[in-house]
């Protein structure tokens, strides 16, 4: 018993975010006109995973304290060399993904090198990539277009046997590929240890740098995934600094309400996921309610700050006022 | 104490002749022009240095805010949209308001400002809020308002006489006005910083925020005064966009939010608070605006300006930005 108020205490983050993403989505479904279909589905979860992705890929360098500016970039640079290289028969489709896999690891790692090794702040380190990546997205794509192996995509976009959205496949198949085994791994715990006090985790022999270079690494790798993703949905490629910056932002966001602490070493990616999933449906609730376009932006942003206002509430826990400098 | 017994530390001259960055940064200003020199004469001759200047002025105004919060450990996310902000509340009350409104335009602009920055501080300072997320909040809530002012209201967008003349006039000697509001807000904000006890909190708060609060600072008030310095700097920086540009735009703050930050932190300033001093700063902003000018006029396609952009500044955090090894 005493175990499971633990669990509840401790998952509460993610626990208020399920519970909101499922009021709110129940909201969405019973006001929309056609009601619960597989197709109102598979379009509501291929938007949502896409930011699921991006949340997901922020998290981890979060949990080790720090913040990756850049996956917005890494994001739109999947994109744009998907767009470019995922074409053709279905064999070079995959091999085209795997190259645009290994560059947003690659992206993703040269942040954590420039992080561990250079000795640089992760929110200007980042800001800094983004510029570099976002430069590389334009060169590969100058204007908007390109293409991508359209069996593939279709696949990647539409049901399993009529029913479930593949998109909703993919991201339960990365939480148990990439997610679970990094969560219990040494490096994934080595990532939390970072980021509740990083000089404890060295003096306890916790391998510091190369924790926070696989965190990195693999946000990287989920960037560019969703970006695959924004592919396989969009048939084409843009290298959109609104896009990205959009992404980038939302990301966060996704994170906070997740239930993950910004200042590290407490929260999951599978929180991220609803979190993400939470701002995906207040813009689907915007449509449903048929809201005045012009007051659209000024809505999202103000759920947006309330949203993240929540996190005050750990004010009032606080009893002993030096704690509220930590 | 008298004067001679203060260290050569601590007077700020002297200080600031032997600080690394301040070296790195300004020699690298010297070598791009030089640089710049070989591609073409032009880079040399007084005009394109004043017009440089001119252009800098804006960004230097915004990085003096962007500073302020810097400084204290914190970081204003809220600067694009409170750039535009600004402009489109100054034209909008010249519209208005008519001849009351041209005079008030200016201060009713930087005034909309101060207020997003009285509520970032607000944010940041009671409900301890991570400065990051907040003002990215905040910053979306304004792009919101703006959305719903010019969709809603169709407001003027025209920049009035006033801010045409202080963004581009040269009465006095052929010095651009907008260099010479930027001399202005600098010296104020090295006043502010070295001289008055204000700038000391700030420095305080910067280094240890828990020890400022036990010494007796009201630090949540020094927060609060940071964020309201940063938007109101940046509200005054978009008036004088508009003037520049004759009129207020959408999401015309957009590409400076991280000039912004990457001038004050190239000035050497500590992104995580407590360290650095305005001629820095200064030389961060020069360095960011002749090196957007020397790309463009090399005819640098987007892509490779954005990519030599984010080297250029890595490559100089690399030299000099380093922290120290955390190893106790």
């Amino acid at each position: 018993m005493n175990d499971l108020r633990h669990r509840i205490h401790h998952n509460g983050g993610l626990l208020a975010a399920i519970g909101l993403f499922i009021v709110m989505f129940t909201i969405y479904v019973s006001n929309h006109p056609v009601g619960l279909t597989a197709a109102v589905a598979t379009t509501a979860s291929n938007k949502a995973v896409l930011l699921a992705l991006v949340a997901m890929a922020q998290t981890l360098p979060v949990l080790t304290r720090g913040l990756d500016l850049s996956v917005g970039m890494v994001f739109i640079l999947a994109n744009c060399l998907a767009s470019v290289l995922v074409v053709g028969t279905i064999g070079e489709g995959f091999l085209g993904i795997a190259i645009v896999l290994g560059a947003g690891a690659l992206a993703g790692f040269i942040n954590g090198a420039i992080i561990v090794w250079g000795r640089l702040q992760p929110i200007i380190t980042t800001l800094a990539t983004g510029a570099v990546y976002y430069g590389i997205a334009l060169y590969v794509r100058p204007g908007p277009g390109g293409d991508v192996q359209s069996d593939i995509a279709d696949f990647a976009t539409g049901q399993l046997f009529g029913v479930i959205p593949t998109a909703l496949v993919v991201l339960l198949a990365i939480v148990l590929i990439v997610w679970l085994p990094y969560r219990n791994s040494v490096l994934g715990r080595a990532a939390y240890a970072v980021g509740s006090n990083e000089q404890a985790a060295y003096m306890s022999g916790v391998p510091v740098q190369r924790a926070k270079l696989l965190a990195y690494t693999l946000a990287g790798l989920l960037a560019a995934i969703g970006g695959l993703m924004l592919t396989f949905n969009t048939y084409s490629g843009e290298a959109s600094a609104p896009i990205a910056g959009t992404y980038t932002l939302n990301s966060i966001a996704a994170v906070v309400i997740g239930g993950t602490s910004l200042f590290g070493g407490w929260g999951s990616a599978i929180g991220s996921i609803f979190g993400a999933f939470v701002l995906r449906t207040i813009e689907d609730l915007l449509f449903v309610f048929d809201l005045d376009p012009l007051w659209q932006p000024l809505f999202q942003g103000v759920v947006l700050l309330a949203a993240v206002s929540l996190g005050a509430l750990r004010v009032l826990r606080i009893r002993n006022r030096l704690e509220l400098f930590a | 104490m008298s004067e001679s017994k203060l260290p050569v530390s601590t007077i700020p001259a002297l200080r600031f002749a032997f600080d690394r960055s301040l070296v790195i940064a300004f020699s690298c200003i010297i070598l791009m022009l030089l640089g710049g020199a070989l591609y073409s004469r032009e880079f040399l001759s007084p005009e394109y240095l004043l017009q440089q200047l001119q252009i800098s002025a804006f960004l230097g105004i915004i990085a003096s805010g962007a500073m302020m919060v810097i400084l204290i450990g914190h970081i204003d996310l809220s600067i694009p949209w409170t750039v535009t902000l600004g402009a489109m509340m100054a034209t909008a009350v010249a519209g208005w308001f008519g001849e009351t409104g041209n005079l008030l335009a200016i201060p009713v602009g930087v005034f909309c400002g101060a207020m997003v920055g009285l509520l970032n501080g607000l944010g940041v300072a009671y409900l301890r809020l991570p400065s990051m997320i907040f003002t990215l909040g905040m910053n979306a809530v304004v792009q919101g308002l703006m959305v719903l002012h010019t969709g809603g209201f169709a407001p003027q967008d025209h920049a009035t006489d006033a801010m045409h003349f202080l963004a581009v006039g040269r009465p006095v000697f052929g010095i651009p006005n907008a260099l010479l509001i930027w001399v202005a807000v600098g010296t104020l904000t090295i006043f502010l910083l070295t001289r008055t006890a204000f700038g000391r909190r700030v420095y305080a708060v910067g280094n240890r925020e828990a020890a400022a609060y036990l010494s007796g600072v009201n630090t949540n008030a020094v927060i609060i005064w940071c964020f309201v310095l940063s938007g109101a700097a940046a509200a005054f920086a978009g008036v004088l966009l508009a003037g520049y540009s004759t009129k207020a735009y959408q999401a015309m703050g957009d590409p400076y939010l991280l000039p912004a930050i990457a001038a004050v932190v190239l000035g050497g300033t500590n992104i995580l608070g407590g360290r650095g001093n305005y001629l820095g700063t200064i030389a961060g902003v020069i360095l960011i605006t002749l090196l957007q000018s020397i790309l463009a006029v090399m005819q640098m396609p987007e892509a490779g300006r954005q990519i030599i952009y984010g080297v250029v500044i890595l490559a100089m955090l690399l030299a000099y930005g380093r922290g120290e090894i955390d190893r106790k």
